[in-house]
């Protein structure tokens, strides 16, 4: 075993890329349990987002267009779950996860082609200053768009959210539909517009993790990234940048575990593998035993079933 | 305009006419995708459907396979109906039916090559306390410390999986399988095979265990006082805390009840027609059996229907594969199409459609 060979450099900035994809999912989620909608098929839009935003970049050669087209895969199949729950009142738990069964098919499906392929690179930011620090340029300014993509969503969902009009409209309708209802919001469709929010997030967080971070396409990569996205949004009580402080630890946990692959530590890889899974529901067990905390945060109308009589 | 309103109770006839609905609807969809695929789709939902009971060809092999792959799909759904009715969300089956194989099949291999007829039986009680033991944690998270176990227990299948992967990899392997990962095959070890009971049947202790687990549960939920108590907790979760009804207790009660069933099913599959513990043995049964639950209204007799039918979508799936090429994915797609439609018809149960003129209010 070699420790000193894990640079810390290199560490914090690969836990940057490691964390992204986690972070674009976790926040469209926030933005939809805040709207008072719980959907478990953040999997699901994932993964549909890899192989969506995976496929349209090869053939077109355009990274960019495969980020946009993931983005709006992701919206597409968010918009099933819209129709089941805010149209046919079905169940949402129930819902969310006939979304991530059904995503996890119609991905492999639609994958069948394109596994071993590689998709075209996504250029890194060159700042001509920044980029060259010393320390800073490699960890905080030479990564790709996306990253600071992501910060910026957590920052115009926090603004958007804390702000302005549509968030205080989009605030209560999470905390009491029948009272947005009555004051004359369109509950159903705020609803259903932040339901295609989150599946478009969660579409750019996949095509991340394939375009990006691995890159290429294997069936079911994902491996569980959309159900720690979730648990993110507990961890952070639906606060925007506590979603990032936990994507970030998130990231961090994955990087080092690889790290300490790659050193040869004397623990099997499989153990090692599973720290990141472990430690959520360690933090989740931490979050949501304080009562004061965790419980009090949660949108009052979250996962409840809205149909207006009147 | 359609508008909906609520009924006072449920319909019963829309009850069993939904999960009839969504199967004809799955069909016509599923043949549409079949369509987009380039496959002729009445052949393919032919093939899926009708071939695996009826084709002279492959029905001999095809007819005992339904027993086989429906039996753990009932053990497992049967255990997860408990919860679902109650409104405690256990989706980490998988993870529990997962451990079950390894704790049953661990204990096998602990007594290779003794001969006994005890074996078998210790590895069953071993399984249902593994599936059961890792069912439990989510359970105390959930009642020491307020945890989400909708989480909790789908997290704890990819630390179940890769416990899996470091058995097969490691303690568990195989001393003379020349390096190759997987424990060694139960099949060749007498004592612990679970085979056949009645020749080309398909018929195996899994399914005996399926079907007792029915029976079982007919009896609790509609006779016992612990049947109502899930259901009143799963409708009113107020009221049944009026009624008397310990919340602790029955979250604690019915994601035991699944770890146990899930990972006796994980045992019988291991010991039976898997062999082996390998790092892909469990098929994704766990998930599927969601769906079983759902489409059999979470009733007993509804889910041993629902369970066979899945089963038939695996085999004929299969069938397709070989005959028509029909890629596997569509078949996992058409699983989950079929959970969105009974989903989306159940609307009909719960609410009657009205025909209304919009009127200015």
């Amino acid at each position: 075993m070699d420790l000193s060979a894990i640079n810390p450099v290199l560490l914090v900035a690969s836990l940057m890329i490691a964390a992204t994809p986690i972070l674009l999912a976790a926040i469209g989620e926030l933005v939809v349990e805040r709207a008072g909608v719980l959907n478990l098929g953040v999997e699901g839009m994932m993964i549909i987002g890899a192989i969506c935003g995976f496929a349209i970049a090869v053939e077109t050669g355009s990274p960019l267009v495969g980020f946009v087209g993931a983005a709006f895969a992701g919206a597409a199949l968010s918009l099933l779950f819209a129709f089941l729950t805010q149209i046919m009142l079905a169940n949402q738990v129930a819902s969310g996860l006939a979304l991530t069964l059904f995503g996890l098919g119609l991905s492999a499906l639609i994958g069948q082609g394109y596994a071993g392929q590689k998709p075209p690179p996504t250029p890194r930011l060159d700042l001509p200053v920044l980029s060259d620090m010393p320390v800073l340029g490699q960890v905080l300014f030479s990564h790709d768009p996306m990253v600071y993509f992501a910060i910026a969503m957590i920052a115009a969902t926090w603004a958007v959210l804390k702000y302005s009009r549509v968030g205080l409209i989009l605030r209560a309708v999470g905390e009491n539909h029948d009272a947005a209802h009555a004051l004359g919001y369109k509950v159903v469709r705020i609803r259903i517009l932040a339901i295609m929010f989150g599946g478009a997030c969660a579409g750019l967080g996949g095509a991340y993790l394939s375009l990006i971070r691995v890159p290429q396409w294997t069936e079911g990569m994902t491996a569980g990234a959309g159900w720690i996205a979730l648990a993110i949004v507990v961890f952070a009580s639906w606060k925007p940048w506590r979603v990032m402080l936990g994507a970030y630890l998130f990231g961090g946990v994955t990087v080092l575990q690889f790290n300490l692959q790659a050193a040869g530590v004397s623990i099997p890889v499989q153990y090692l593998s599973m720290a990141p899974y472990v430690i959520t529901i360690l933090v989740l067990v931490i979050m949501s035993s304080s009562k004061s905390r965790a419980a009090l945060n949660a949108p009052a109308a979250l996962g409840r079933i809205f149909h207006a009589t009147h | 305009m359609l508008r909906l309103e609520k009924r006072p109770v449920p319909s019963k006839a829309w009850t069993i006419a939904t999960p009839l609905l969504a199967v004809l609807a799955t069909m016509v969809a599923g043949g549409i995708l079949f369509a987009i695929l380039g496959k002729d789709p009445v052949e393919a939902i032919r093939t899926i459907f009708w071939d695996p009971l009826f084709s002279e060809q492959f029905a001999a092999y095809s007819r005992p396979q339904l027993l086989v792959k429906a039996g753990p799909l009932i053990l497992i759904a049967i255990g997860l109906s408990f919860g679902f009715r109650a409104g405690i969300w256990n989706i980490g089956a998988e993870g529990q039916y997962i451990m079950g194989a390894i704790a049953g099949g661990a204990v096998g291999l602990a007594f290779y090559p003794t001969a006994g007829w005890y074996i078998f039986p210790l590895m069953v009680v071993a399984g249902a306390a593994g599936g059961w033991a890792w069912a439990m944690i989510p359970a105390i998270l959930r009642t020491r410390f307020n945890t989400n176990e909708i989480l909790v227990s789908l997290l704890l299948v990819y630390v179940a999986e890769h416990i899996l992967s470091a058995m097969s990899f490691g303690l568990l392997r195989n001393p003379e399988g020349h390096g190759f990962p997987g424990s060694r095959n139960f099949k060749e070890y007498d004592s612990v095979s679970n085979t056949e009971l009645i020749a080309n049947s398909g018929m195996h202790w899994g399914v005996v265990a399926a079907f007792i687990a029915v029976i079982f549960a007919y009896v609790i939920m509609t006779r016992h006082i612990l049947g109502y108590q899930i259901t009143l907790a799963g409708q009113s979760p107020r009221a049944a805390k009026f009624g008397g009804v310990n919340p602790n207790r029955l979250i604690v009660l019915c994601l035991g009840a699944s770890g146990v069933l899930a990972g006796l099913a994980g045992v019988f599959e291991v010991t039976g027609p898997a062999g082996q513990l390998t790092t892909d043995f469990n098929q994704g049964y766990g998930f599927t059996a969601i769906i079983v639950a759902f489409l059999g209204r979470l009733h007993p007799v509804g889910i041993l229907l629902a369970g066979l039918l899945m089963a038939l979508t695996y085999i004929g799936g299969d069938l397709a594969q070989l005959m028509m090429g029909l890629p596997k994915p569509a078949i996992q797609a058409f699983q989950g199409m079929l959970l969105f439609f009974l989903l989306a018809l159940d609307v009909l149960t719960n609410f009657r459609i009205r025909f209304k003129k919009s009127e200015a209010a």
